[in-house]
């Protein structure tokens, strides 16, 4: 039997914590797009995106994560694409925080008073003109706050990959635990390093909330 | 659904023959929300250069009436055209060039609270008629002297008063150079030492022959400055004249009271 060093351990721990930071980051980035793009296709008022986007948004909001995750993996297999657990975590997780954010955006979009809207349409700017210039400025800023706050639960949210085999920091702590039967510690190294990923986003998400709430 | 450059070829067929026409006529119009039946056939027709005030009790409709000629809201039936050309709600391009002609100042002032008091003038300018950035600037600062405000440029609009921020609104609007201005109870949410600034600019713009509609409850300022006063009441025109025979001599008893209510 091997014995692991606990600079050992760290340094696996560590290498995998690359991969959970890059699939929030790729969840985080995709997912703001993806999001930005279904936020404007509700907002354009096209005939059935409202509907069609507000079901989206309750699928993902209304199913856990575990799920969503084994349905992307298996189905992406079933239509025939070939899949790897990097690719379906980092689609399924897409999905998951362009629900989110989607609706995080809604609102503040929702709180901006409607007579931004009608200005703006009185002084004849297209759709696109009002939402570009005068809406999302004012919306974004105030969704800074609530946005880092979601990409805790992104942060978290990768946890989950492990069960599609995805290797990063659960799983490689998993991996570890069963190997050096010291499952506690192993975990606690885990969710030490989770904390020290989301603690400090949690923190300037406040930050963020204090300094940018609105001045009206 | 036609192209963008159909309008204008359209436009022209749909103008009458050469001759005066007014510049808005509005016949028939009638506008409900669900079963409420706001507007109950409105006539109305406003020559170039005219200042027309609006009043009546609220819930008259007189609000939805002015919100109509600039297509804020839609209405049911009867019809609206600016500048001979029909209004039609729904057709995107046709509502901005009808935008482009028509102004309007809300009760709220609804500057945009993220921009500068300077690139709320210019913004509409430049992404509209796409003016050089240049050219909108002096527009501004032009326009902004005009309304008292040329030192307050690069203010924040919550830096303002009220009176100065519908000062700004004003400007705002002038600056797509619209011919029609409309007015939604512009000093409504003023305090009232603040009131006599912002009627003073309105009042600059009537001089000056701009077309005005205006929704408004300060009735020694509808006297003094309109060609014409249009009393709502029930969604109709219930009575309409120069300012002297209306507030002189109301013809109604609905009138008569509203007018009584104010003293």
């Amino acid at each position: 039997m091997v014995d692991f060093t606990f600079w050992d351990i760290a340094k696996q721990l560590l290498l995998a914590l690359r991969w959970t930071v890059g699939l929030s980051l790729i969840a985080f980035v995709c997912g703001s797009v993806l999001g930005m793009a279904l936020l404007v296709l509700r907002l354009a008022k096209l005939p059935g995106a409202q509907r069609f986007v507000a079901a989206y948004v309750q699928v993902f909001q209304g199913t856990p994560l575990l799920m969503q995750l084994f349905l992307t993996y298996f189905g992406m297999a079933m239509v025939g694409i070939d899949t790897s657990p990097l690719l379906a975590a980092c689609v399924c997780l897409t999905l998951y925080s362009s629900a989110y954010l989607c609706e995080i955006w809604r609102g503040c979009v929702e709180a901006v008073p409607k007579g931004q809207w009608e200005a703006s349409a009185s002084l004849a700017m297209g759709f696109t003109e009002q939402l570009r210039h005068v809406i999302l400025p004012q919306a974004l800023r105030m969704g800074i706050a609530p946005t880092a706050g979601f990409s805790v639960q992104i942060v978290k949210g990768t946890a989950l990959t492990s069960v599609i085999g995805f290797i990063e920091i659960t799983k490689a702590g998993q991996l570890i635990a069963n190997a050096t039967f010291e499952p506690f510690m192993i975990y606690g190294c885990v969710a030490a390093l989770y904390f020290a990923l989301c603690f400090p986003l949690s923190l300037w998400s406040q930050r963020l909330e204090r300094r940018l709430r609105p001045r009206r | 659904m036609t192209t963008a450059s159909a309008v204008p070829s359209s436009a022209a067929s749909t103008t009458p023959a050469p001759g005066i026409f007014p510049l808005v006529q509005i016949k028939g119009l009638r506008k409900r929300y669900g079963d409420n039946e706001v507007l109950k056939g409105v006539d109305l027709e406003v020559q170039r250069g005219e200042v027309i005030s609006i009043i009546g009790k609220s819930g008259s409709g007189k609000s939805t009436l002015l919100r109509c000629i600039n297509g804020l809201e839609a209405f049911q039936q009867g019809e609206l055209s600016v500048h001979g050309q029909p209004l039609k709600s729904g057709d995107a391009q046709a509502l901005r060039e009808l935008r482009k002609n028509v102004g309007m100042i809300f009760q709220n002032f609804n500057l945009f609270p993220h921009l500068t008091v300077g690139r709320n003038v210019m913004l509409a300018p430049t992404l509209v008629t796409s003016q050089p950035k240049e050219v909108a600037r002096q527009n501004a600062q032009r326009l902004l002297a005009r309304v008292g405000l040329a030192e307050k440029f690069d203010a924040m609009p919550d830096q303002l008063s009220g009176g100065q921020q519908q000062r700004v609104a004003i400007a705002r609007a002038l600056a797509m150079n619209p011919e029609i201005l409309l007015c939604d109870e512009v000093t409504s949410a003023l305090d009232p030492e603040l009131v006599g600034e912002v009627l003073q600019v309105v009042e600059g713009l009537a001089d000056q022959g701009m077309t005005l509609i205006m929704v408004t409850h300060e009735m020694g300022f509808a006297r003094k400055v309109s060609d014409r006063v249009v009393f709502m009441h029930q969604g109709r025109v219930h009575e309409m004249g120069v300012p002297e025979q209306l507030f002189g001599n109301p013809q109604t008893p609905e009138l008569r009271q509203f007018l009584g209510k104010l003293h």
